[in-house]
């Protein structure tokens, strides 16, 4: 028997996205080792989160109110998630692979003396070890991992575990006794930038551009069709190295890993180090007008042809489909 | 100033990934190794720090096996004044594991700053970082972008999803960087031919009073590596008539991908 805590962000006393998906597979390994799922949260705002939590069906979910936890600081994060480790004795430990969540597990992982496996795609309860799948070399190969430690700690790729609720369950809350000590490091600022766009980590749909684009006021259309499909707009390192878009939007083995439902790339060869950034998307459409570009290899629907020509019609049509 | 910086061999990114015959790590036949990407970032940040200061030592630490001695020589070539390699099959050790001999290495060396590389390009960890900061008792800040270094004092500024933090450590701390803190100098002729005169320290896990047992597959085991499932070839169609084009992805966005 092997109980499961999930470290989760709670934003606005709602569960985000990510937290929802690391809780259903934490409720399927806790079924597998015959535990129980219970959950932490922290920050002001995390008890609110306990009726969502109980739709997942967590047992407990333990908060540390404090408002110290608002925003994500290592050490305070790491001293309190701690704690709920401890109070719920689990031997799985199941966060998502968010930039809060990468950062936080490594250093629990050192403190509690425990292995951790990071960015993992699939994950199972196997004689009584935790195993997990997840990408190395950029996605060119997949490592399986045995864990061995107790607690043994996973981190979860985004999207790769889809989220299920299970209905309403109660949930007990339990008020960890945490409070703030002294930090090395302090959050001074965070600097938002003014944009109303759709962030890259966790968009359903991104669209990214290259160098087929010929120019940067081109980078437009990327923009459009990203906006008449809700999406996020990426970008090929090349495009980035020439300046003319900001790097947060390379997608690629130097820039972020993505895995949305659908990615469409446009005028994008396909190196390798791009295909890193992207290959594990759900659906792929690619336009490039060389029949050749390695990243038909990886698209499920691909066209070849001209990006500017059918880009105006394409992005009619869908605002066509949409008024529907 | 005293700088460390961790670093890691890793084979070039452009490599054709083969599964050696063990069933669990690469074939590394005519593999050409690299300093991984990030480390370069670390280093010449650290180097950079160095040559504003006008002292201080950079000193390039590496526990890997014999080979990675041609990244720790790129290293010394690139700016750094020491180095100390520690032999050992690094690809067995778990990240704990890592994080133990590097903390073994840095404890016993002036340290003000403590670089990683935000992922070893490869293994594609991102975990021996703060796992190293944790067992020093020291902060570390991952992702980090842009770093200013103050009196007993970094600020450092971490890419996060949605936003940039800017973050206050006392020192020593331990930094992760990530493509864009820097531009990583090539080696100078020069360079390579003052590395020659730096010995490289070599030490053995004996050395720094650390047990097989304490780095090697004790917490994580790599049981497998496999190639990518094969993806069903995709449709391939003519663009050529860009309306009818047009239409088709429409009709493939809304019937198969459900995207609206
Ligand atoms: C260490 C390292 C790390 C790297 N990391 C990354 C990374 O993170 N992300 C990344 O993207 N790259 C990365 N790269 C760079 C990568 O190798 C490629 O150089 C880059 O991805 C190419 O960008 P591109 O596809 O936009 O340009 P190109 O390769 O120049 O491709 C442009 C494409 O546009 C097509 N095209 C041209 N005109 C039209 C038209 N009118 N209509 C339709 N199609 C058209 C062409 O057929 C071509 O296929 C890295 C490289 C190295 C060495
Ligand atoms: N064997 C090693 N020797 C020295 N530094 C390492 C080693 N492995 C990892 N590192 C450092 O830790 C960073 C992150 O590696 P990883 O956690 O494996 O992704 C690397 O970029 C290096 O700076």
């Amino acid at each position: 028997m092997a109980d499961v805590l999930v470290i989760c962000e709670v934003k606005d006393g709602k569960l985000k996205k990510s937290s929802r998906e690391a809780l259903t597979i934490g409720r399927q390994l806790a079924a597998a080792a015959g535990g129980s799922l219970n959950a932490f949260a922290c920050g002001s705002s995390a008890a609110a989160a306990a009726a969502e939590a109980g739709s997942f069906g967590v047992a407990t979910l333990h908060v540390a109110g404090d408002a110290a936890l608002d925003a994500y600081a290592s050490e305070h994060w790491t001293s309190a998630a701690k704690f709920a480790v401890e109070a719920s004795s689990a031997a799985i430990v199941v966060m998502s692979a968010t930039s809060a969540g990468r950062d936080l597990a490594p250093r629990l992982g050192a403190r509690l003396g425990a292995g951790v496996a990071s960015d993992v795609v699939a994950l199972e309860w196997a004689d009584g070890k935790l195993r997990a799948r997840r990408p190395v070399y950029s996605g060119k190969a997949f490592a399986t991992v045995e864990i061995g430690s107790n607690p043994a700690i996973a981190t979860c790729r985004a999207n790769a575990f889809p989220a299920e609720a299970t209905g309403a369950g109660a949930c007990e809350v339990s008020n960890l006794a945490w409070s703030a000590g002294d930090t090395k490091a302090k959050l001074v600022a965070v600097n938002v930038p003014e944009t109303t766009e759709v962030s890259l980590a966790d968009a359903d749909v991104v669209v990214s551009g290259g160098r087929g684009l010929k120019e940067t006021a081109n980078y437009a259309m990327i923009h459009d069709l990203a906006h008449a499909l809700g999406g996020a707009t990426g970008a090929s390192r090349a495009i980035v190295d020439d300046g003319w878009v900001d790097h947060h939007h390379q997608v690629g083995q130097t820039g972020r890993v993505v895995s949305p439902n659908l990615y469409i790339a446009i005028g994008i060869s396909g190196a390798i180090q791009h295909l890193a950034g992207m290959s594990s998307s759900k659906h792929i459409v690619a336009i490039n007008k060389d029949g050749e570009a390695p990243i038909f290899r990886v698209a499920d629907l691909g066209v070849v042809g001209d990006l500017f020509q059918i880009l105006p019609p394409l992005i009619e049509e869908i605002k066509k489909a949409k008024a529907h | 100033m005293n700088s460390i910086v961790c670093i890691t061999q890793v084979p070039d990114t452009e490599t054709r990934i083969k599964i050696g015959g063990d069933g669990r790590s690469i074939d590394e036949t005519g593999v050409k190794f690299v300093v991984s990407p990030y480390d370069e970032y670390a280093l010449e940040e650290a180097v950079k720090i160095r040559e504003a200061k006008g002292a201080g030592d950079v000193t390039v630490v590496c526990f890997g096996p014999e080979r990675a001695q041609s990244a720790i020589r790129d290293c010394l070539a690139r700016g750094a004044t020491k180095a100390i390699h520690v032999i050992g099959d690094s690809l067995r050790a778990d990240s704990l594991g890592i994080a133990k001999v590097l903390a073994a290495v840095i404890r016993s060396q002036p340290h003000d700053l403590v670089f990683v590389g935000k992922q070893g390009v490869g293994t594609d960890n991102s975990l021996v970082g703060p796992m190293l900061a944790e067992l020093l008792g020291i902060a570390h800040v991952t992702v980090v972008t842009k770093l200013e270094v103050g009196d007993g004092k970094v600020t450092a500024y971490r890419e996060t999803e949605i936003a940039e933090e800017v973050i206050e450590c006392s020192l020593p701390a331990l930094v992760a960087a990530q493509k864009g803190l820097n531009n990583p100098r090539f080696a100078s002729i020069k360079g390579i031919m003052a590395a020659k005169k730096i010995a490289i320290e070599s030490k053995t896990l004996a050395d720094l009073g650390l047990a097989e047992g304490d780095v090697y597959e004790t917490r994580v085991k790599v049981v497998a590596m496999e190639l990518p499932r094969e993806k069903p070839a995709g449709r391939k169609i003519d663009g050529s008539d860009p309306v009818a084009a047009a239409k088709e992805i429409v009709r493939y966005l809304h019937e198969e991908v459900k995207a609206f």
